[in-house]
């Protein structure tokens, strides 16, 4: 019988933790496909976060390093620097990157810190039971924010990678997302080329993919799908947002 | 080797060189400033790298990653910045992984003074980070002294798998002393089979973790942590004694406030007054032995310290209640001077006399 579906060799045969309809698992297997692809499965150091995908460390089939809470880039950052051949990335979510390690992520960037970041927006804090996030939406509810967020007390959201744009050592950023097939093979093309542009020592590269989480958001997975093209695409944008990796180093 | 004539940050840069260190990352404090200065110059002469990070947290982290990968790697900092470094000190207490980390102490609490202290004593052995761990502290007394114990640390901390602190106060980071780099055969090591290199499709991954989230995982880790900081305590514990023979009262000092007591001890001699003093090199593991041990001559223990007394605490407990523990100490700062010293030792032995 012909082989027409496989599990990628860049996960592990551990069964994940992940929410039922949560797309962790969705992002994992991108993320695993694209190192087998690319032949980098045993070349790879990856970096896992405190949140959600905190045992991280057990899905990927590549030597891995779990770090504290947002520092994943500067643990990285020391991982890269001892291991200048090697592939590095991070895998955070939005509170682990945007929120407590938003110096460190700034930095890395900042510094062209040649390894990737698969940055998990699901506009919320998943783990710890639905607080706000830094980039929970105007008007979404959370634990921490019961009647909605709203400009005046919370502030807007944070748009993460229109802000590491701005800094010359990231040189590809892109936002993608994994509500249906089409997008899940975009994002898995952005993920790709997010990689490779480390390979040849371009830089810093941040690929940002926005999540779901039907348990916190409160909503069956199908739902969860919809209302993250509703409300969160409207005010995330998907698409490149920075590419320089063709320019001269 | 001949001696050459260095300030103690650059000796210390110098001396986890010497011991192959090849990454340091750090953030400005004063006064340890020349340390970092001195990697950023020096690394890249020998293939390694030095980062100056955003912050001492970023800066901590960077050395957990390093030190995951197997790296020799150190960091320094200053008391303020050691206490942003506690985070990043416990994930690697807990993940057991090497490296040397200096603290150059100054005044506290705060942001406290930028001049020589010993405020940092409780942050330093009783675990600055969450959670049940320790690690070997050393308190040099000398530029060579702290040459010495960097590269000594290095392999200590590769041996046991287990960070490794030296505690210098302001003094030694800002002064002047000739010293020598020693040839030393160093320890026998075993190769780093955990380290995250790359699996290379010829081992499975190698996992650097401190989450255990089962209870009876954690439980048998922090067991099995726990012996390994009895072995620690058993073979590591390092103190210097001296003048003891005959001595009615021993000072228990570290770092640059034993050589002011030993200069007390030379005075006192002239005014017929024998003090001894115990040094512990190591104030974690604690020579709590050697104080339980003292002879029947000392009728009085007294502790020396730059702070309100910290290190006292740990005196009383080796003593345990057999003799009189008194304290002297300047804080903030000042130094304590021999005539201080000297004065406090009368005022105990007046009662005697």
């Amino acid at each position: 019988m012909a082989v027409v579906f496989e599990k990628t060799k860049g996960l592990t045969d551990a069964v994940t933790h992940y929410c039922p309809g949560c797309t962790h698992g969705i992002i994992h297997r991108l993320v695993g496909e694209v190192m087998e692809e690319l032949g980098i499965v045993g070349e790879t150091i990856g970096v896992a976060p405190v949140g959600c995908s905190v045992l991280a460390y057990k899905y990927f089939n590549c030597d891995m390093h779990q770090a504290s809470h947002g520092r994943a880039p500067a643990v990285a950052t020391g991982i890269r620097r001892v291991n200048p051949d090697k592939v590095v990335f991070t895998y955070q979510g939005d509170g682990d990157l945007a929120s407590i390690g938003a110096a460190e992520i700034v930095h890395a960037a900042a510094r062209g810190e040649k390894f990737t970041t698969i940055f998990v927006n699901n506009a919320i804090y998943g783990m710890t039971g639905g607080q706000m996030a830094p980039t929970t939406l105007i008007g979404q509810k959370a634990t921490t924010s019961p009647y909605g967020r709203e400009k005046s007390v919370q502030g807007m959201p944070m748009k993460v990678s229109e802000m590491l744009a701005t800094l010359d050592g990231s040189v590809y950023l892109e936002r993608v997302s994994v509500h249906d097939a089409m997008h899940v093979r975009k994002a898995k093309t952005a993920i790709k080329k997010a990689f490779q542009a480390q390979i040849d020592g371009k830089g810093f590269t941040m690929i940002e993919v926005l999540s779901t989480c039907p348990t916190n958001w409160g909503m069956t997975a199908i739902d969860s799908l919809t209302w993250l093209k509703d409300n969160m695409i409207p005010y995330y944008p998907l698409g490149l947002i920075k590419d320089t990796t063709k320019e001269e180093n | 080797m001949a001696k050459v004539l260095m300030k103690g940050n650059e000796a210390i840069g110098a001396a986890a060189i010497k011991a192959g260190c090849k990454y340091f990352f750090g953030y400005p404090i004063t006064p340890q400033n020349e340390i970092p200065e001195y990697m950023s110059k020096e690394l890249p002469k020998v293939n390694g790298s030095f980062v100056q990070a955003e912050s001492e947290v970023a800066a901590i982290n960077m050395v957990y990653g390093a030190a995951g990968s197997g790296a020799r790697v150190m960091t320094s900092s200053s008391s303020p910045g050691m206490a942003l470094k506690q985070e990043g000190i416990t994930y690697i207490a807990g993940a057991e992984l090497p490296c040397v980390i200096v603290n150059v102490m100054r005044g506290g609490p705060g942001l406290g003074s930028i001049q020589p202290a010993q405020q940092d004593y409780f942050q330093s052995v009783k675990g600055g980070g969450n959670g049940d761990y320790y690690m070997p502290v050393y308190a040099p007394a000398s530029i060579q002294e702290t040459v010495d114990l960097i590269q000594e640390g290095f392999d200590v901390a590769d041996q046991y798998r287990t960070p490794v602190m030296v505690i210098a106060d302001g003094m030694i980071g800002q002064m002047m002393e000739p010293i020598e780099f020693k040839e030393r055969t160093g320890r026998e090591l075993t190769e780093k089979t955990w380290a995250t290199t790359g699996t290379k499709g010829e081992r499975k991954p190698n996992i650097i973790n401190s989450l255990f989230l089962q209870s009876e995982e954690l439980e048998e880790h922090c067991i099995r942590l726990d012996e390994k900081y009895e072995t620690m305590k058993k073979n590591e514990c390092r103190w210097e004694e001296y003048n003891m023979e005959n001595a009615e009262i021993v000072a228990v000092a570290y770092g640059t406030t034993s050589r002011i007591v030993k200069n007390a001890i030379e005075e006192l001699k002239k005014e017929g007054i024998n003090m001894g003093i115990i040094r512990p090199i190591t104030v974690w593991p604690f020579p709590y032995h050697v104080l339980e041990a003292l002879p029947e001559t000392v009728k009085h223990v007294l502790t020396v310290e730059m702070s309100m007394g910290q290190m006292v605490e740990d005196v009383r407990l080796g003593v345990n209640g057999k003799k009189p523990v008194h304290f002297y100490g300047r804080t903030g700062g000042m130094i304590p001077d021999p005539a201080g010293v000297i004065a406090k030792v009368k005022e105990i032995l007046g009662g005697d006399r």
